[in-house]
This record gives structure tokens, C-alpha cells and sequence, in this order.
């Protein structure tokens, strides 16, 4: 039972095709993985899939209903939750206050501390609650944005490059966060670190100028010579 | 006055409206396409210009038409000096932030008008034109004896206006020649397209910043001693020119110098035309109405073309 | 002392010299500050939307004349008694803030701004025009005989203290109670950073259209207040400088803190007091303070005072 598909989805930009009739499909629990160069579309599909992209055409259907027409906060309500690439937390407000924003939107009263204690927990990030989001370092910004992610409690975690910018031990600790996470939620997740994708993914889709080039097993992506030729350009 | 003879009158003085308007507004537009500042102080700049032309006719003796001149160069190179020092000492020190600018220049504008008040004074004062021939105008009227001119009582216009027209023309061919022609000019364009690539190739934007802000000013300046043999000098005169400016930029499309000039004619013209017909309160509130509704539902203005 | 107690025995102590200050102060000064303390509650109102949503208008002045208006004009005009003019004066705040705010805030930042000052330059402009009902700049007096509320004389100065000191309470109270409530919150990072609040599944714009309701109304209901105590209506307070006065206290008292408001309009109001005893052009001051305020001193002053000394001020 698939919770997310795509069908010929398309953004152009300027008269250039950023994502040209893309049929994706995410079965329920799976965590999948999206690939691809730097250009290949993966952000503006993902943009469209979550609502902050409108689609040329095409259309995205998530948990049985079309919701290509409904706004980004709608989509969100439904289930999915979105952590940005660049890191996007609210800088000037408390650590806490970050995560319960975002827990106060399924939760109430005491049990929003609960939940975000508990995402904290997670991520790692015990340390001092009551100091400005903006005074976290990069990594630790990125694992706040993880812990805003959790504390929806989403059927599918969109996570847009989370690695990036965590050290090898904050890595290790991601890969483990998502892999306890495997069977409970579907997770998509844009990843340029071919380490992770291998121990994280259940499935890889690859990604190139603006169109799928291949899907498969991590091992199967992983000898696939055209997506070797993509990533060497070569073709 | 019958009708006809009645509007060729109303489109007369609206020409003047529209060629005082198009320089100020101009001003507007160019600070606002240039750095993106809003100058809610733009009125004040017009109101400074009429009011340093009164003193410099004041101060010289002899034909008015020596006074006149003076006061054509002095008020705008003074206001602009002005606004070149508010650049300097405050626009820049808060980084072009947009709101911030927004809220300094509302300061600025009760400082100029203020400061005015306490030197110059609540009185209006006139400013003698330089020349002010009566020309009467002529009006066909079909008689009993077929088509024949006639010279309708009231139906006239003085040279000074058409010299005011003239001189609003000439002056925005120059700022026209001066932004596609000149070096200066493509400075300000390549600031206007991008900050940071101008700054990458060295460009002063800072001064650049400077010289935009002092030149917008300078064209409100301008205007008002054009307009002041007509109108009065007077501390509060500046507000109806910041409205209309407002009006003009905004449905010519923000920043774009053929659109407001556009925008200046067809406002002008109109204002002259509907004050015929409606009380100016109901004109003014239809105007303001117009510029919420324009920015809410058509952005880019009426006569510009969306983004892509 | 927990935060909570901290910020209850704060507020509540604010409210309590208030509410003491009638009985020791003159009469000049006693005069004043029930003003103050209506116009504080404007600012309150304009705070909500600027300093915690962080949508900066130039038009509330819309809002404190619908109210004051809706009073005045249905007691003028309509025989109204005090109590159903007032919650005239409340609806005519909700209607025209919820339509404003339906039209303003499809646009943002600098437009927002020029479109606020428009909508309220065409309501000031609609309030002279119909001259004939609302005597335009002149404006109109509401005998003080009518002004008779559950029995209390409104134009007695001791009842119209005690009357300002309430709407007063209301505003602060309420303004304390929502910006700690989750909707408040949501403002707050609305200010902060819109796009992720969507991101979280809020709906930006009615956060921010209930944002503005609330502060329209608040607005509202201290300029039909206004009136009603003062027992006048004229079209100045509908004109630009009665949407750059809220700007001004809430700048200089520190946008986003619940007692910013009052501190800046007490500041400010005997700021202006005293310089138009020098000279008619007392509008210097206020444009010098504005100027001065954004250059040096951003966050007004509550906002240094939360920043070097209470961290914990709401």
C-alpha cells in the first residue's frame, strides 16, 4: 500500500525543466532514499510533494487523496513533516519553544514538555533547553530541525539532506535514529552521503536532470553502471 | 462655460498637475528602484523646495524672473544636499533595512516639516512667476451659421504654464539621457539589478546610494518651484504630493521610470477632469482606494508585466 | 520566585499603582494619565500586531476612529446609550479590521505598510467627506449628561479614572494572557519565521488575521472609550499621525513586551506635553525620538531592559 505517489509531476523555471513528469511512488513504512547530482530536481520534487513548490502539472497523492491543490500547512496537518535543507529553526526562540511550536500542533499541556523532552532525548540534544535556537551550532541546529521533525509524530518524515554539516559521531547517532524508526514511519530522505544511504534506505531512487533515472535495492543502485555514469557525467 | 470648453480647461491645468507630478514622483520611483527605499519623506523634499524657493526670490532684488532662476538651482541643490546628509547619517546606518528606512523617514519627515514650521513659519507665501502672459484659447461651436470660432469667456492659460510643461519635459529626457547614456547611469542600473553583484565589481553603492537619494529629492525640489508661482509655499503643502507620488509610482509599477511617467500623465490628467466632476476629498479617497487595491491585487502595478 | 510569579506580581503591581496613583495624584496629572492610559491600550492593541506578529502597519488609526466613531456616531445619530454605542464602537472595530485584514495581508513587508496607510488615509478622507454627519476635523461634543454609564457620571474625573484604569487592565491582562497561550506563541514565530511556521502545519495567514482582529478590536475599544470619557469625536484621530503615534510609543517603550506599550506612551505623552509648552512645532520630538529609535535603540526601552536585566519579561 503505497502512502505517497507522484504522477507526471513537472516544475519548470524560467522555461527550464527542473522536474519533468516524475512518477514516484513510496510504499508505507518504507525508508527511501533520493539521490542524485547536484541539479538533478531532488528539492523541487520534494518541494512540490510537500506543497512548498505549485506543480506545472501532474499530480501528488498522499494517503489515498490528490493533494496537489492544497496548501503546504493542509499537507503538513495530513501527516507529512518537512525539515528544511538550509537549517530554517527559529533562531531567537529557546530551544524547547522550537520543538514545542511544533508539538503544540497535535498536543496539549503537559504533554507537549513530555513529547518535547522525548525528541530531545533522541536527537541528543539534553543540553540547556532555555538558550536561543540561534546560539546551537550548524550540527546541532540540524539535529533540532530532526527533533521538529519527530515531534509530529508524521506518516512520513521528509528529512532534505540532514547529514550535512554533523560530525561522524552525530552521524552515527542519525542513522541509528533512523533506523529505529524503520517500519513506524515512512521516511524520504534527500542524502548526498552514499554511507548513510547504504545503512539507512530500504530502497534508493536516483535522481537525474530532472527525471528518475533508476530505483533499486541499495546494493542494486549501488552497481548500477548508468548511475555511476551519472555521477561521474559521463553520459 | 459649457462643457466642452470646460474639460479642454480641466485637461489644461491637469497637464500642469501631470508635469509637476511626473518630476516628483519620478524622484520616488528612482529612490525606490534604486535601493529600495520607501521615502515616506518625499513630500517633505517637495514642500523644502518650495519654501527655500520663496526665501532665495525674497532675498534677490530686482525682476522676479532673477529670483526665479536662482531659486531653480539653489532649492534643488540644497534639498538634495539635505538628503544626501539623511543618507549618510541615518538611511546607511541602518542597512536599506526596508521597514526600518520606512519608520526613519516617517522621523525625517516631521523633523523637515517641523523644523519648517518653527523657522518659516504656518504662513503661505507666494512666489512671483518669472513671465505670466494670459493666453485665451479658442473653441469651435457650431451656430446657425455653420462651424465658428468663438473665445469663451475664462478659457485660457498663462505662458508660465506652458513653460512649466516644457521644462517638466525637458528635464525628464534628462534624467532619461542620464540613466541610459552615462556612466553614472549604468551604476545606478547595475545597483538597481543587483546589490551584491554591484558591490562584487567594486561599485561605490554606497555612494551611488547617496547620489540616487539627493538626485530623487532634488526632482521633488524641482517640481515645487515649478509649481510655487502657481501654488503657495506652505509647511503642510508637502502632503498631497506624497500621496499622489504614492499613486503614480505604485500603478506605474514600482521602480520603473516609463511607468510612473505614464502613470503621471494619466493621473495628472484625471485629477484635473474628476475635480470637474467630484469633490477632490471623493478624488483622493477613490486614489487611495485605488493604490491599497492595485498593490493588493496587482503588484507589479497596471501597466507592468508580472515577474516570472 | 518562579517566572510565573514573577511576571504576575510585575503586571499586577503596574496595575496596582495605577489603580493607587488616583488617590495622591494632582489633578493635572491625574487627567493625564487616565488618558495615558486609554491611549496605552491603543498601543497594546498596534503591540500585539507589531511587536508579536511582526506585521508593522500604518494604519491603525482606522481602527481606534472605527471605534470611536461607532460610539460617537450612534449615540449622535442614533440616540444610543452609552453601553449599546460602545459595543457599536467594538463591531465597527471587528468589521473593518477583519476586512482590512483580508485584503491587507495578501501582501507582506513594505507593501503591507504602504497598504495599511492607503486603507487609512481613504477612511480618514471617507470621514470628512461625509462632513454633514461627522462635522469632519472639527468634529463633535458628546454632552457630558449623556454620558452616563450603569448609573456612573463618565464625565466626572475620579469615575472616568477609574473607567480608563479597567480598559486598561482588560488590554494588559488580555495581551499577557494571549501571548503566552499557544496561539500567541504561534504569532511569535510567525514573526520570527513565517515559512517554517507553515512548514509546522499552521495556517499563517488566519494566525495573522486573528492576530490583526484582536488588535484592530483592542484598538478599537480604546478609541470608542476615548470618547466616550473625553466626550468627543473628531477627524484627527483618524489621520496619519494618530497610525504613527502607536508606532512611536510601542518603538519607544519596546515592541513585543507586554508593558512596553505603556512605558513608551507614558514617555512619550509627557514628552510632547512639555515641548508644546515651548512650541507649536512639538511634532519635532516625536520625529527626532522615531529617527533616534531606530538608529540607536531598536528594542525600546522594555526591550533593554529584557535584554541586560529580566530575561524573563513576556
Amino acid at each position: 500500500m503505497s502512502l505517497l505517489c507522484t504522477e507526471g509531476l513537472s516544475k519548470h523555471f524560467a522555461g527550464l525543466s527542473a522536474v519533468a513528469e516524475v512518477d514516484f511512488d513510496l510504499p508505507e513504512g518504507q525508508v527511501r532514499a533520493l539521490i542524485g547530482p547536484n541539479g538533478a530536481g531532488k528539492t523541487t520534487l520534494v518541494g512540490m510533494i510537500c506543497g512548498r513548490l505549485r506543480a506545472d502539472a501532474g499530480r501528488v497523492v498522499f494517503d489515498g487523496r490528490d493533494v496537489t491543490g492544497m496548501a503546504a500547512h493542509r499537507r503538513i496537518r495530513r501527516g507529512m513533516a518537512y525539515t528544511f535543507q538550509i537549517t530554517s529553526v527559529f533562531g531567537r526562540l529557546p530551544v524547547h519553544e522550537n520543538v514545542a511550536l511544533a508539538a503544540r500542533r497535535r498536543l496539549a499541556g503537559p504533554q507537549v514538555d513530555a513529547a518535547v523532552r522525548e525528541a530531545l532525548d533522541r536527537v541528543g540534544l539534553t543540553e540547556d533547553p532555555d538558550r536561543p535556537a540561534g546560539d546551537l551550532s550548524y550540527g546541532h541546529q540540524r539535529l533540532l530541525e530532526l527533533a521538529m521533525g519527530l515531534v509530529q509524530a508524521p506518516r512520513l518524515l521528509i528529512l532534505d539532506e540532514p547529514t550535512q554539516g554533523l560530525s561522524d559521531s552525530e552521524i552515527a547517532r542519525f542513522t541509528g535514529l533512523v533506523r529505529a524508526l524503520a517500519g513506524q514511519v515512512t521516511v524520504l530522505l534527500i542524502e548526498h552521503n552514499m554511507h548513510v544511504v547504504m545503512q539507512v534506505a530500504d530502497a534508493v531512487t536516483v535522481m537525474n536532470q530532472g527525471a528518475i533515472l533508476a530505483e533499486g535495492t541499495p546494493a542494486e543502485i549501488h552497481d548500477n553502471p548508468a548511475v555511476q555514469a551519472a555521477y561521474l557525467g559521463t553520459n | 462655460m459649457e462643457i466642452g470648453p470646460y474639460i479642454m480647461l480641466a485637461s489644461l491645468e491637469g497637464a500642469v498637475t501631470a508635469a509637476v507630478l511626473a518630476l516628483t514622483a519620478c524622484g520616488l520611483s528612482l529612490v525606490f528602484g534604486v535601493m529600495r527605499v520607501v521615502n515616506i519623506a518625499h513630500g517633505e523634499f517637495f514642500m523644502l523646495g518650495a519654501v527655500i524657493a520663496w526665501w532665495v526670490a525674497q532675498g534677490i532684488a530686482g525682476h522676479p524672473a532673477l529670483g526665479f532662476a536662482a531659486a531653480l538651482v539653489v532649492a534643488p541643490v540644497v534639498v538634495g544636499a539635505v538628503a544626501v546628509a539623511a543618507d549618510v547619517t541615518i538611511l546607511r546606518h541602518l542597512d536599506y533595512d526596508p521597514e526600518r528606512t520606512i519608520v526613519a523617514t516617517i522621523g525625517l519627515l516631521y523633523i523637515i516639516q517641523q523644523l519648517t514650521l518653527m523657522t518659516y513659519g504656518p504662513e503661505a507665501r507666494p512666489v512671483q512667476a518669472p513671465f505670466s502672459t494670459r493666453i485665451a484659447l479658442p473653441w469651435l461651436e457650431h451656430g446657425p451659421e455653420g462651424w465658428q470660432v468663438i473665445w469663451p469667456w475664462g478659457l485660457g492659460t498663462t505662458t508660465y504654464k506652458l513653460a512649466v510643461i516644457g521644462a517638466a519635459v525637458a528635464v525628464l529626457l534628462g534624467v532619461w539621457a542620464l540613466m541610459a547614456r552615462t556612466r553614472i547611469g549604468l551604476l545606478m542600473r547595475a545597483t538597481q539589478m543587483d546589490r551584491e553583484m554591484a558591490l562584487a565589481f567594486a561599485i561605490p553603492v554606497e555612494r551611488v546610494y547617496a547620489l540616487v537619494f539627493g538626485l530623487g529629492a532634488g526632482l521633488a525640489a524641482l517640481a515645487a518651484v515649478l509649481i510655487v508661482p502657481i501654488q503657495q509655499a506652505h509647511y503642510l503643502m508637502g502632503g498631497d504630493p506624497l500621496l499622489l507620488s504614492f499613486v503614480v509610482v505604485i500603478i506605474g509599477g514600482l521602480g520603473s521610470l516609463p511607468g510612473t511617467v505614464l502613470a503621471a500623465v494619466l493621473i495628472g490628467l484625471s485629477d484635473g477632469i474628476i475635480s470637474v466632476f467630484f469633490s477632490p476629498t471623493l478624488a483622493k479617497i477613490l486614489a487611495t482606494l485605488l493604490v491599497g487595491l492595485v498593490l493588493v491585487f496587482r503588484p507589479q502595478g497596471l501597466f507592468g508585466v508580472r515577474a516570472p | 520566585m518562579s517566572r510565573r510569579a514573577r511576571i504576575l506580581a510585575l503586571h499586577g503591581g503596574l496595575l496596582a499603582v495605577l489603580f493607587a496613583a488616583q488617590f495622591v495624584l494632582p489633578a493635572y496629572h491625574h487627567g493625564n494619565l487616565a488618558r495615558i492610559m486609554v491611549l496605552a491600550s491603543y498601543a497594546l492593541g498596534y503591540n500585539l500586531l507589531f511587536g508579536y506578529t511582526g506585521l508593522l502597519s500604518l494604519g491603525h488609526a482606522l481602527f481606534f476612529a472605527a471605534g470611536m466613531y461607532g460610539m460617537a456616531l450612534s449615540m449622535q445619530h442614533l440616540e444610543a446609550a452609552p453601553a449599546p454605542a460602545l459595543l457599536a464602537g467594538l463591531a465597527a472595530g471587528i468589521a473593518v479590521s477583519a476586512l482590512l485584514g483580508l485584503l491587507a495581508l495578501r501582501t507582506a513587508g513594505v507593501a503591507f505598510m504602504i497598504v495599511t496607510l492607503m486603507f487609512a488615509q481613504a477612511g480618514h478622507l471617507t470621514i470628512l467627506y461625509f462632513g454633514e454627519w461627522t462635522r469632519g476635523d472639527e468634529g463633535f461634543v458628546i454632552a457630558a449628561t449623556r454620558r452616563v454609564l450603569w448609573g456612573i457620571d463618565l464625565a466626572d474625573p475620579v469615575s472616568r479614572y477609574f473607567a480608563a484604569w479597567g480598559l486598561f487592565a482588560v488590554c494588559l491582562l488580555s495581551t499577557l494572557w494571549l501571548v503566552r497561550r499557544p496561539f500567541g506563541k504561534v504569532l511569535i514565530a510567525i514573526r520570527e519565521n513565517e515559512e517554517r511556521v507553515r512548514m509546522l502545519g499552521y495556517d499563517p495567514f488566519l494566525h495573522k488575521l486573528g492576530a490583526l482582529v484582536v488588535s484592530g478590536t483592542m484598538s478599537a475599544a480604546a478609541g470608542a472609550v476615548y470618547g466616550l470619557l473625553f466626550g468627543y469625536a473628531g477627524a484627527t484621530f483618524a489621520s496619519v499621525q494618530y497610525s504613527i503615534f502607536p508606532l512611536l510609543w510601542v518603538l519607544l517603550g519596546g515592541a513585543g513586551t507586554v508593558l512596553g506599550p505603556f512605558v513608551g506612551t507614558l514617555f512619550m505623552f509627557y514628552l510632547i506635553d512639555l515641548a508644546s509648552g515651548v512650541t507649536t512645532a512639538y511634532m519635532l520630538i516625536a520625529g527626532v525620538v522615531l529617527v533616534a529609535l531606530t538608529l540607536f535603540a531598536p528594542q525600546g526601552l522594555m526591550g533593554e531592559v529584557r535584554r541586560r536585566l529580566w530575561g524573563w519579561l513576556p
